[in-house]
């Protein structure tokens, strides 16, 4: 599949965002339970909601470059019923309404942020499986067709969330971000695991449709001789990267330096030299590593639809 | 219930490419605007089309055989592109199975593309929303044309008479009876999508002695 930048910087932007909103409430019921230092509400949790806010709003713009049609943007939450992306429409917007909620309360010291900060939980973790399910509902893109897209995109973005929140932890202040740094790891750790896990999983991929199965001619030996036309179309710019095999492998294994090793070590440097200044930096390269992971995604699935088009003349 | 579909008939279909170009003129003239064209008289020239004809070889030289496939949309039975349309605008008639797009509910998001495994769908680049293969169903139904021309553009215009039109759910229709009488397939039968349209295998052996 054609990688499209729109819908990179919606996925990593609003994971990220999303991620931050999650260690926000962990923060606030960690203090509550007395595992974690309580913060000043006002300072910590208004001003983090806020930035979660300007992550998921972003987002969103980016998404509207997605769309041919951005003016009827309205209409897509009408079929719920059957399409993940209207979903998707419809709780995104509520999920950044329970922020936007959570942030005020706090703000103005209303109460009700533990019930608004459940709310948003729910909320976020809908919009996670929502995302997910977008590519994992598709069955024959196969690359995509597994619970490990849903987890990849839940734990990428828990990473990634809590690593900005540890850095803006470090300079909010309130003695929360060594906590957070651990958490990150953990589950920067946990997101090396299962996105590997993927890769594994579809190396090991054998595609269920062949040029035989495609225009149901039975012969072993079937080539394509003429897609038909020798211009370009919406099927050969569409469904392709556009780039060389290197140029995929560099970006695999840019991600898989960039997202997880690379962003621990800064983690445990920041801990190693009490030094918050390095949160800073991991999430950069982090953020950098998943636009990466993002393109790879994208890039990796093979459209079955590309059989079609295998030579102009 | 109906469900209007084209049989095509790999035997005689000379990849002459005039169902192409009449699909492409009859929906490029309709009430729903152009069928768009990128730099059509220019370099790396593009466009919308719901018709392709794509040749292939079959076969080990000197053993092969040239296969000309046309290939437009299926109309399946159980069709991806729809439910996963967030606006509605892709929908299958309940009255005769065609598979269509409202093109003033379309938001252009291009989901229903991915979920085609056949990739029968195009974007219009300039009104930037998705278009496909409408089964002419500003045609078929028009009471203003004789009974003859109550067909696709594509059938009307195919010399060797390689498509055929009709309801595969009425087994007395000459479809029906072309699929069932000649082993009519229907593609990629292994996403379970079924195809209204199918394609007639070639025979073996030659025909004309």
């Amino acid at each position: 599949m054609r990688p499209a930048l729109s819908v990179i910087l919606f996925t990593t932007l609003a994971g990220a965002g999303q991620g931050l909103f999650l260690a926000l409430c962990v923060v606030e019921t960690g203090a509550l339970l007395g595992l974690l230092p309580p913060q000043d509400g006002a300072r910590f949790f208004s001003a983090g909601t806020a930035l979660a806010l300007v992550l998921l709003g972003a987002g969103l713009v980016a998404s509207m470059f997605h769309l041919g049609r951005p003016e009827r943007a309205w209409r897509a939450v009408a079929m719920w019923r059957t399409s993940w992306l209207s979903r998707e429409v419809i709780v995104l917007p509520a999920f950044m309404a329970a922020v936007s909620a959570y942030g005020a309360a706090h703000w103005l010291e209303s109460g009700g942020t533990l019930v608004l900060g459940a709310l948003g939980v729910t909320l976020c973790l809908l919009l996670f499986v929502c995302t997910g399910m977008i590519y994992a509902c598709i069955k024959f893109l196969q690359e995509w067709a597994t619970p490990l897209t849903v987890v990849n995109y839940i734990l990428l973005g828990c990473a990634s969330g809590f690593t900005l929140a540890a850095a803006f932890s470090g300079f909010a202040g309130g003695g929360a971000w060594p906590s957070l740094a651990v958490m990150a790891f953990a589950l920067t750790v946990a997101a090396c695991l299962t996105r590997v896990a993927a890769l594994a999983r579809n190396a090991r991929l054998r595609p269920k449709s062949s040029l035989q199965t495609a225009i149901g001619v039975s012969h072993p030996k079937v080539v394509q001789k003429s897609q038909g036309f020798t211009g370009g179309s919406f099927n050969t710019r569409e469904f392709f990267h556009g780039g060389t095999r290197a140029q995929v492998r560099f970006v695999k294994w840019a991600f898989l330096i960039l997202a997880f090793p690379l962003p621990a070590a800064l983690l445990t440097a920041s801990l190693a030299y009490n030094l918050p200044a390095f949160l800073v930096a991991a999430f950069g390269v982090q953020y950098a590593g998943l636009l990466a992971e993002r393109w790879f995604f994208f890039a990796e699935a093979n459209h079955p639809q590309n059989l079609y088009y295998q030579a102009i003349s | 219930m109906k469900q209007l579909a084209l049989v095509i008939d790999l035997n005689v279909c000379v990849g002459c490419h005039a169902c192409v170009t009449s699909c492409k003129e009859w929906n490029t003239s309709g009430a729903a605007g152009a069928l768009s064209d990128e730099n059509p008289y220019d370099r790396d020239p593009s466009g919308c089309f719901f018709n392709r004809v794509q040749t292939y070889e079959a076969g080990e030289f000197p053993a092969t055989e040239t296969v000309h496939f046309p290939k437009s949309c299926l109309h399946c039975e159980d069709p991806p592109c729809v439910p996963v349309c967030p606006t509605g605008a892709s929908y299958k008639r309940a009255e005769d199975g065609i598979v269509l797009v409202d093109y003033d509910k379309c938001i252009g998001c291009k989901y229903c593309a991915w979920a085609c495994p056949y990739g029968a769908r195009e974007i219009d680049e300039h009104q930037q929303v998705m278009k496909k293969c409408t089964l002419c169903v500003d045609r078929v139904y028009d009471q203003k044309l004789p009974e003859a021309e109550r067909k696709p553009a594509c059938v009307l215009a195919c010399p060797t008479n390689a498509r055929l039109f009709g309801d595969i759910h009425d087994p007395e229709s000459e479809v029906s009876r072309a699929i069932r009488e000649r082993g009519g397939y229907t593609l990629m039968p292994e996403w379970g999508t079924r195809p209204a349209n199918h394609y007639l295998p070639r025979r073996r052996g030659r025909d004309t002695k």
